[in-house]
């Protein structure tokens, strides 16, 4: 185990911003991606 | 009723008889949620790993820890490419109509792990570099092979005929994959700001043992990832194609 307590893990040892930025935008990459899908298969499978 | 398979007395699987939108339809719709599970199970297992067992690095701090992501992501968007490329060639050389479906497919995927690997590397230059971006090779090459993806759907979405636009993009993304080669040696060929491979299949990783670790489950998790989506995105431009067929009138019939 790495971390002292919650919020020395999202301080990340001062670099949260880098850290938690990157992974925070690669989520919400994915959300798109999979909303906009069923978005797309909702809308062709419109009969 | 004329069917697109060809009826051929060989034994064994015949692998022509997937070629077809019809059956491949139903097999990746079967496929996709095993992928998907897959995927979310192995992201959990891979940042479990990732933040929680890999120890803190001795140079870089916890900074480090967009590695994670960032090489994963790295390594999806030239595969993907590669991939992408290999099935426009293939509908290019044999006309078979659900290549050029994969391919179109692939290529949203593609560049999002492109962005992603783009994203996180500019945050990593930052307090590892100090400066979120520099115009060296690997992060130029890296870029233009957004740029290929953006250029890809574009030319397809500007032909209205779904067969051309797979013509047009099979020849882009085939002009394309010259830069692949060039983001993967760009850092032996050029003096890069970026760093070399801390991964090759020749030497043994220069990382510890379990951050190579939480890399890996990383980059087995985008693979299912990447396979589940694609596999969607096929089938939705199936629907969207063959919209006029019986099998898909048929189709929604029993959806509705």
């Amino acid at each position: 185990m790495n971390w002292g307590g919650v919020s020395e893990f999202f301080a990340m040892g001062g670099k949260g911003l880098y850290v938690w930025g990157s992974y925070a935008v690669t989520l919400l990459c994915i959300a798109i991606e999979l909303v906009s899908l069923w978005l797309r298969r909702r809308a062709a499978e419109k009969p | 009723m004329l069917s697109a398979t060809p009826q051929t007395a060989s034994h064994g699987i015949n692998w022509f008889k997937y070629a077809s939108p019809q059956t491949f339809f139903p097999v990746a719709g079967a496929l996709a949620p095993w992928f998907a599970a897959m995927g979310a199970v192995l992201f959990a297992a891979g940042l479990y790993i990732g933040f929680f067992v890999a120890p803190t690095d001795a140079q870089q701090g916890e900074s480090y820890r967009i590695i994670f992501i960032h090489v994963p992501a790295a390594w999806m968007s030239m595969l993907i490419y590669l991939v992408m490329a290999f099935w426009a060639g293939v509908g290019l050389a044999f006309n078979t109509r659900l290549s050029g479906m994969m391919a179109t497919a692939l290529a949203p995927t593609g560049a999002l792990f492109t962005f992603v690997a783009l994203w996180t590397g500019a945050l990593w230059g930052k307090p590892t570099w100090g400066t979120w971006w520099v115009w060296d090779a690997r992060l130029t090459s890296e870029l233009l092979l957004l740029f290929l993806y953006f250029g890809f759907m574009a030319l397809q979405a500007a032909i209205d005929d779904p067969r051309r636009a797979d013509k047009a993009g099979a020849v882009l993304a085939l002009v394309g994959v010259i830069n692949i080669p060039i983001i993967y040696y760009s850092v032996q060929w050029w003096n890069t700001l970026h760093q070399g491979a801390s991964v090759s299949l020749k030497s043994a990783p220069t990382m510890a043992a379990t951050m190579f670790a939480g890399m890996l489950v990383m980059v087995f998790a985008c693979w299912a990832y990447a396979i589940a989506v694609a596999l969607w995105r096929v089938r939705c431009i199936i629907l969207e194609r063959e919209r006029r067929s019986d099998w898909v009138a048929q189709y929604l019939k029993v959806q509705a």
